[in-house]
């Protein structure tokens, strides 16, 4: 279970996150909406530790991320990341790419991380990419690369920061098939997103975060029905 | 009469090997100076990139010196210093040592902009999966950011190769030395400056092109 409680973020004196509080539970899929610049990468950041807050507490599986004592590299790979930008591993094949951390972080031999690599890019449908290099995967087979990798660790939760955003429009939709597979396989995920239909279809909730506050969080069925917040309203009009 | 045909004779097969050894002394200088400064300058490289502060006003003023003195003035003035402070330096280990520091003077900036190239996405990709800090470096900053810059540091190695006929002026038996005595002896300077020439190539060639097969399988 992820856990935050009245979480304050600032860059410099700008406040990005005014007070977050949001639960998530094994198994959930939550997907988060909301204008450019509302928070929503600063939030998958936070909980990951990738940056630091600056007030409130984010725990996952009870560990609290932000504490000195915690092992972060050990907290992180119980979830995996998915950015905007994929960030393949340019000097790494496919393989490579998805063995790398295995190897080196969990110290699986290097037999048992390449089995373990081949196995997720069979899961994500990039069986006969094995030996790839980078360069020439598109962009949705590098997001999907992306998946893999994180996958290869066995996390137990996914955070996706707008996965299919710098995709071309035809690239789109294997990457959400492979993020709704993952839904389907029970996996907990955060998807930060701007694809309406997939918040609608997949997600058990959704959250619409408005310049730093999480709005409203309720059913999909809620938030695109009838929204309470009238900021939710006017910003899914806009979407449509 | 015998004496003077020894001492002022023409270019012979024997001058070859003699250049030979030349060409080799000139090998171990370079090889040893461009593999220790890349390391040293590896490191440079990265806490100039880490540090931007601090780092630039210490070690980025240090390595400016190194890299605007000319070679020849640092080997002439540190081979003084070395021994007049009573370190015991051969020619050829002030050589090393000297062309080493301008070496990695040189990588440092190279690397610098390197692993700078690397970008914070891409860093935060290698911590997501758990990678530590000095993990990410090894296997995803360095690699990415080196292999950016490597066609620089292939310039960087073969522009002290070609410096390190300066270590002449210290009085090793180098080619550039060794040429020039047999210059004096022969008087075929055209002659010994064109074989000479060809030993640097030799020694230039493979380098550039087993750096261009590099280049072209990173390229893939
Ligand atoms: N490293 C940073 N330093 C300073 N300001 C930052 C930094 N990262 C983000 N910000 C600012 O914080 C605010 C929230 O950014 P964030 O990236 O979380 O928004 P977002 O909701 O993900 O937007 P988008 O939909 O454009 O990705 C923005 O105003 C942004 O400019
Ligand atoms: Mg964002």
């Amino acid at each position: 279970m992820i856990e935050i409680k009245e979480l304050h973020k600032y860059f410099g004196a700008l406040h990005v996150l005014k007070g977050i509080d949001l639960n998530v539970k094994k198994g959930e899929v939550l997907s988060i909406i909301g204008a450019s610049g509302s928070g929503k990468s600063t939030l998958l950041y936070c909980i990951n530790g990738l940056e630091a807050i600056q007030k409130g507490e984010v725990k996952v599986d009870g560990v609290s991320v932000h504490d000195k004592g915690t092992d972060l590299n050990k907290l992180r790979t119980k979830m995996g990341m998915v950015f905007q930008q994929w960030n393949s591993f340019p000097h790494l094949s496919a393989l490579e790419n998805v063995a790398l951390a295995p190897r080196i972080v969990k110290g699986k031999s290097k037999s048992e991380s390449r089995e373990i690599a081949r196995a997720q890019l069979e899961h994500v449908g990039l069986n006969d990419k094995i030996d790839v290099y980078p360069s020439a995967l598109s962009g949705g087979q590098q997001q999907r690369l992306a998946i893999a990798r994180a996958l290869a660790m066995e996390p137990e939760y996914m955070l996706f920061d707008e996965a299919t955003s710098a995709l071309d429009p035809e690239l789109v939709g294997e990457v959400l098939d492979t993020m709704r597979l993952l839904a389907e396989e029970g996996m907990t995920m955060i998807c930060v997103t701007h694809e309406m239909g997939f918040a609608r279809d997949v997600s058990d909730r959704v959250a619409y975060f408005h310049e730093g506050v999480m709005e409203e969080i309720g059913p999909p069925e809620q938030i695109f029905g009838k929204p309470e917040s009238a900021h939710t309203a006017k910003f899914l009009a806009n979407v449509r | 009469m015998n004496d003077s045909i020894a001492f002022f004779s023409g270019f012979g097969p024997k001058d070859l090997w003699i250049l030979a050894q030349a060409a080799w002394q000139t090998l171990l200088i370079s090889a040893l100076s461009i593999s220790g400064g890349t390391v040293v300058g590896i490191f440079f490289g990265w806490i100039l990139s880490e540090s931007k502060v601090v780092g630039a006003i210490t070690i980025g003023f240090i390595l400016d010196a190194f890299r605007s003195i000319p070679l020849i003035i640092q080997l002439v003035l540190f081979y003084n210093l070395f021994n007049v402070i009573g370190l015991a330096v051969s020619p050829f280990m002030a050589g090393v040592i000297i062309l080493g520091v301008y070496t990695s003077a040189l990588v440092a900036s190279v690397a610098r902009g390197g692993i700078e190239s690397v970008g914070t996405p891409m860093r935060r990709a290698g911590r997501s999966l758990g990678l530590s800090y000095f993990q990410t470096m090894r296997h995803v900053v360095w690699p990415i950011g080196l292999r950016a810059v490597f066609p620089s540091w292939v310039g960087v190695a073969l522009g002290v190769l070609k410096d390190s006929a300066l270590v002449s002026v210290l009085g090793h038996p180098e080619l550039l030395k060794v040429a020039r005595d047999l210059i004096t002896r022969t008087q075929q300077p055209l002659l010994v400056l064109a074989v000479a020439g060809a030993f640097y190539f030799a020694l230039s060639f493979p380098i550039s092109r087993y750096a261009a097969h590099l280049e072209r399988k990173w390229q893939s």
